[in-house]
């Protein structure tokens, strides 16, 4: 598969920025440690957009000036961040019945496998000498009106992250309506895999070689 | 005359007893209530059962009782960090018991032990490796895993503020954990940097109302500092 590596694909802002155009105007919104954070740097101008962060936080801000780390108010990652005026604080339970209650517009998380009925495997690799931690991904998963995926398409050695079925151990049952990838962004569900967009310069075929599950052109 | 307020984290600690349930608050170093865990190390209890959302950084605060062997058993839901090798290496080696729980879920069965709930059907991670052996059911076409009360025996959190009758207020995301764990355990032992006046904390902002705390104790202030990452 190294013939991959020539392929036309999105950078990984590229894919935060992708990300960022399908969030609306007014979406309570969670984004997930790592990659899914770089979604906030893309928000359009204008665009009013509440962070929510899992350890009891709302109205979430940027990363604080060098110097004005507070480390009493942090995000899911553990990261000083800042309020935004409006912002609030609140207790776990609350915060998490804020995800499970259904009152997230729009939840982005990463992931090792998602399958094609959009089934997520994002917290362990099933690797017998891990450390297992799942920390707030399976309310995650399952809490949000939408979840949304962001993943490069293949491993480093090729293989398709989007499968029939998660060999990982799972961390929700269909849960992802949309995988946004470094080579499409593809809306998943009980009609199939739905390619809704493909980065420039690649066909449809050269897309379906790439993965087992069976895609259909809905651009 | 009510007075909650403790001279000594020492003798706040006092009661606790050998093969006690623990919750700590906090969530990396935010809320980490590290006097009272420095204290717990030193008044010597020991095979406790802990119960915070992680499991210790570097190796101050929860870090050092696990490294002092205090500890029996571990519930919590994100052991793994970037600074969690004292837990890494005891888990390896089989030295301490590590009970998993969804962060979600953790928050849940706090709250329902402190709030008389029997058990309670949440869908998150149904159909996953940690539902395995539960039990569950269909309601309204979804699937919901049966889940049950995580109770404490003891409780020790960090707010900002209290008073003699236990009130407490909080300081930003350090609240995280305090409030119901609070709730969930028979004794509740709070650091509060500001000992305030009965009256003096405007109740429209309390957050723990003092009938949760059984006792509080007055810590030095002193900046929260980072933990939980790289290069933490």
């Amino acid at each position: 598969m190294s013939e991959t590596n020539t392929l036309p694909k999105w950078t990984r802002d590229q894919i935060a920025a992708r990300v960022a155009v399908d969030i609306p105007d007014g979406a309570i919104v969670n984004l997930g440690i790592g990659l899914p954070t770089q979604v906030a740097n893309h928000l359009p101008e204008g665009r009013e957009v509440i962070l929510h962060s899992e350890n009891g936080v709302i109205g979430m801000g940027p990363a604080p000036a060098e110097g004005q780390e507070d480390y009493d108010l942090i995000n899911a990652g553990k990261q000083p961040v800042t309020l935004l005026p409006g912002g609030c604080f609140f207790h776990h339970a609350d915060s998490f019945g804020m995800m499970r209650g259904g009152h997230l517009d729009v939840c982005v998380l990463g992931a090792f496998q998602v399958s094609a009925t959009g089934d997520l495997a994002n917290w362990s690799t099933g690797a017998p000498d891990a450390i297992p931690a799942v920390g707030g991904a399976m309310d995650l998963a399952i809490g949000a009106k939408k979840t949304y995926v962001m993943m490069d398409l293949l491993t480093k050695t090729g293989e398709s992250k989007l499968v029939e079925s998660c060999t990982y151990p799972l961390t929700g049952i269909g849960c992802v309506s949309r995988i946004y990838t470094d080579f499409a962004v593809i809306d998943l569900g009980a009609d199939g895999a739905n390619v809704i967009d493909i980065v420039e310069g690649l066909s449809f075929d050269q897309l379906q070689e790439l993965t087992p599950v069976t895609l259909t052109d809905a651009r | 005359m009510i007075d909650k307020i403790s001279p000594s984290v020492q003798q706040a600690l006092a009661n606790i007893h050998d093969g006690a349930t623990v919750m700590i608050g906090g969530f990396g170093g935010a809320g980490q209530p590290a006097e009272l865990i420095d204290g717990l190390i030193e008044q010597g209890a020991k095979e406790l059962v802990i119960v915070n959302n992680n499991a210790g950084n570097a190796e101050i605060g929860l870090a050092g009782l696990l490294k002092a062997g205090r500890v029996r058993k571990i519930i919590c839901s994100f052991p793994r960090q970037a600074d969690s090798y004292v837990f890494d290496e005891l888990y390896r080696s089989g030295k301490l018991e590590l009970e998993l729980v969804p962060q979600g879920n953790l928050a849940e069965r706090i709250r329902a032990a402190g709030a008389g709930i029997g058990a309670f059907f949440t869908p998150t991670g149904y159909g996953t490796q940690l539902a395995e052996g539960k039990e569950t059911r269909e309601i309204n076409g979804r699937h919901y895993v049966l889940e049950y009360p995580i109770f404490a025996d003891f409780a020790l959190i960090k707010a900002e503020v209290g008073d003699r009758w236990g009130n407490l207020t909080y300081r930003k995301t350090a609240r995280n954990f305090g409030p119901i764990m609070a709730t969930a355990a028979k004794t509740t032992i709070a650091s509060v940097h500001e000992i305030a006046e009965l009256g003096a904390i405007d109740p429209e902002t309390v957050v723990t109302p003092g009938i949760f705390v059984k006792h509080v104790v007055k810590v030095p202030r002193t900046a929260t500092g980072p933990a939980g990452f790289k290069g933490a």
